[in-house]
């Protein structure tokens, strides 16, 4: 991936002071159509499937993916909301922000229930539990923890063998991080017993899934906790010594969303993405790199999904989120 | 004889006019009055809405070690939730200086007040409804002001308000066909009363001018009233005037008849010669008189009896025969034949004595031109429609006369010197109206009058 970066950046170095994406990838190139610039916390792996498979639909579209962190991904649009036309992220509440804020263009004409979408502008397309992955290595004799207050008990028994070997995202970084903490908070004080614990165990802070999974992998660390489900498993599938573990005692779901930015020079082929985005399931279901499909709320509690509504903006409010993170500072670095 | 009345407006067009009128004014009254109030209901579930939001966030601020803490419960924009996902918007303000949220979301009203405040905005192009409050929070030897301004979007609302104004527009309407409906309805039965009333006179018998005694409503009974106190007056008029024939004829026939037997007693008593005259003058004079007022009377039993016409099953042929048998004597007397022709039976719906006295008018009109030694010839017919035609071999009408003859009192240029009133020919066209037919004068080809009377 690395190497075809490079290509890119030779090939078009007026993208030079793009500095430093994450991934940066022309699809369809040299198409006579629009041009599409998708900027997204999405790893290149995952989404690349289903934008080939859009190019494949609409050859005259040529699109430009841009990969970022969510609350990267978030300070660009906020300051030049021009610069894209399609904006994906799993960070919902700072998508939703976005929205609320009228970042995002309202496409009236995209049908989609209700609660996939939020005031015609935000639409959701995944549903991918954060979950707990763990090196089945560390864990052998022992049972595989499969709640949060087990988990806190296996680190507790062997804190020689863990310590520096936990990982979690820093939420003062990673907006996903963020939304899953205090979603966490919200549902179960043992989140904050949790962080207490894997703060004693010098845990290392990562701000994203996928090198949370690559040191994982690795074996750098053992455990990683709120990992992005669907990274998980496509590692999981290729490192048979990872286990992903979807927590039982309660499980937070988020939705990958997407919306199209307010100052869109190509509304047309952008409404054209989402209505995509929502309605196709490009990849086959056994494919490692495919994102999950949008699974509707069954009403079991165990799979409670994020709701898109105003409530996501609580966290993101100044005060509160400085209350949050001097809480989850006092908990987590130690 | 029945002139139409002067017709201005309708009764039943006023009536269902009003009704639909003010049906549509209490309509639309209604629809604005529902949405109205619907309105102001919905605005007032959104102002609950934040204010228990505000509320909320008011109660989680908090002076820690002297710094406020503002701990927004997830509840409170969780509240807000809408149907159309309506946009939120809310800022904090601490003695007035902008604290955290949306910085142009502007405090609204002086500080200090501790009021609630509803207001409607708008904001980034969206109307909102705003609410501002404060609260003011003691610490340790400080005190601060809090004050919270929260904004939501009203596209839910407004759905709901279109919801509400269609709802209430099919609630007017539905009200306006129903009450339209039920003003046709009332104008029909009360317009009904009044053509029940009309049916019960038109159906009446011509001699029936007794009063109404069948209930109408309240309203109808003066009408009533005034129309049962006309034909009280109608009918005694009416016998009046019966009396009043009877009594002239007998008045004015008798003494004629005693003056002229005098007068013929006379003449065969005088032996002079221009007494003789004078005397045969005066007895022409009184039969001329006589025979007038014979008419005059017939006329207006005629007219009387046209008006109540009571038809009996006759034949016409035996009728008129018989007619015919009682004038030869006077048509022998002029040397004068009548002969009576047509079919042998004729039978026919009238009045007998009406039709009997036109064709003798118009019988005693042929003998009163018709030349000496010749015959009058009387028809009677079944078809092509039933009639009786009289005709004679005299001079015939003038031609450019035969239009006006009919008329009252009208005689022919060449009636000079012959006995008549003028009537005779009016009281044939008077029966013949009676009955719904006409009469036909025309002349002869050969010469000499013809008179159809059609029935």
């Amino acid at each position: 991936m690395r190497s075809l970066v490079t290509l890119v950046f030779l090939a078009f170095p007026c993208f030079l002071w793009a500095q430093d994406w994450e991934d940066q990838l022309v699809f369809n190139d040299g198409a006579e159509g629009a041009h599409l610039r998708i900027i997204s916390s999405t790893d290149t792996v995952l989404f690349a499937p289903l934008i080939e498979g859009f190019v494949a639909r609409n050859p005259s579209i040529s699109v430009e993916y841009f990969v970022s962190g969510t609350a990267d991904i978030d300070r660009r649009v906020r300051a030049s909301p021009d610069a894209f036309d399609i904006v994906v992220s799993s960070a919902m509440d700072l998508q939703l922000k976005l929205a609320n804020d009228g970042f995002a263009l309202a496409l009236k004409d995209i049908e989609a229930p209700h609660w996939t979408q939020w005031h015609h502008s935000l639409f959701a397309f995944t549903t991918e539990p954060a979950a707990i992955v763990i090196n089945r290595e560390a864990f052998e004799g022992q049972d595989i923890p499969h709640t949060r207050q087990s988990l806190i008990e296996a680190l507790r028994e062997r804190p020689e063998e863990f310590r520096g070997k936990v990982g979690t995202y820093d939420v003062r970084e990673s907006g996903l991080g963020y939304l899953f903490a205090t979603q966490d908070a919200r549902a179960s004080e043992t989140y904050w017993r949790l962080m207490e614990v894997m703060g004693g165990l010098d845990v290392r802070l990562y701000c994203c899934s996928g090198e949370m999974i690559n040191d994982l992998a690795d074996g750098k660390i053992l455990v990683a906790y709120n990992v992005l489900g669907s990274y998980a498993a496509v590692r999981a599938e290729r490192k048979d010594a990872l286990e992903v573990i979807f927590p039982t005692d309660f499980q937070t779901t988020m939705m990958r969303t997407a919306l199209v930015s307010e100052e869109t020079q190509e509304p047309d082929a952008a409404e054209a993405f989402i209505n995509y985005l929502i309605t196709e399931k490009p990849v086959a279901q056994d494919s490692p790199s495919s994102l999950p499909p949008l699974v509707l709320q069954n009403g079991a509690t165990d799979r409670e999904t994020i709701g898109l509504n105003p409530s996501l903006l609580t966290f993101l409010d100044d005060l509160k989120r400085k209350k949050f993170l001097s809480a989850w500072e006092n908990a987590v670095i130690q | 004889m029945t002139a139409n009345p002067t017709v201005s407006g309708s009764l039943r067009n006023r009536l269902v006019l009003a009704l639909i009128g003010g049906a549509a004014v209490l309509a639309v009254l209604l629809f604005l009055a529902v949405r109205n109030y619907a309105a102001q209901v919905a605005q007032q579930g959104q102002d609950n809405i934040l204010e228990a939001s505000v509320t909320s966030i008011l109660d989680a601020a908090a002076l820690r070690d002297g710094v406020l803490e503002v701990d927004i419960p997830y509840a409170a924009f969780s509240m807000l939730t809408t149907p159309s996902d309506d946009r939120v918007f809310y800022a904090i303000y601490q003695d007035g200086a902008f604290l955290s949220g949306y910085e142009d979301l502007l405090l609204a009203g002086a500080s200090g007040q501790s009021d609630w405040l509803f207001t409607s905005g708008e904001l980034r192009g969206e109307r909102i409804r705003q609410v501002s409050a404060s609260r003011t929070l003691v610490g340790l030897g400080r005190q601060t002001e809090i004050a919270i301004v929260l904004g939501q979007t009203q596209d839910a609302l407004s759905q709901t308000l279109d919801q509400i104004s269609r709802n209430a527009a099919f609630l007017g309407l539905g009200f306006f066909l129903l009450t339209a409906a039920l003003s046709f309805w009332i104008t029909s039965t009360t317009i009904g009363q009044l053509n029940r009333l009309t049916t019960s006179v038109t159906r009446r018998g011509p001699q029936d001018l007794s009063p109404f005694k069948k209930p109408v409503p309240r309203e109808m009974a003066p009408l009533v009233l005034s129309l049962n106190s006309l034909m009280g007056r109608l009918d005694q008029s009416l016998s009046q005037s019966e009396d009043f024939i009877a009594e002239a004829a007998h008045r004015v026939r008798t003494p004629l008849a005693t003056v002229r037997s005098y007068a013929e007693a006379t003449l065969h008593r005088v032996e002079k010669k221009e007494n003789r005259e004078a005397l045969r003058a005066m007895v022409r004079a009184i039969d001329e008189s006589s025979r007038a007022a014979g008419q005059l009377l017939d006329h207006a039993m005629i007219t009387f009896r046209a008006d109540h016409l009571e038809r009996e099953d006759v034949d016409l042929v035996e009728l008129i025969r018989e007619l015919v048998q009682r004038l030869t004597p006077i048509a022998e007397m002029k040397e004068l034949s009548l002969s009576l022709r047509g079919d042998t039976k004729v039978l026919y719906s009238g009045d007998p004595i009406l039709i009997q006295n036109a064709v003798r008018n118009m019988i005693d009109n042929a003998l009163k031109y018709a030349p000496a030694d010749s015959v009058v010839e009387i028809e009677v017919t079944a078809t092509p429609e039933v009639a009786v035609k009289v005709s004679d071999s005299g001079p015939g009408f003038p031609a450019e006369e035969i239009e006006q003859l009919t008329r009252r009192f009208e005689r022919g240029k060449n009636a000079a010197g012959t006995i008549g009133s003028g009537l005779g020919l009016t009281i044939a066209q008077d029966v013949a109206t009676a009955h719904g037919g006409t009469l036909v004068l025309n002349n002869k080809p050969t010469g000499g009058a013809c008179v159809v009377l059609s029935l």
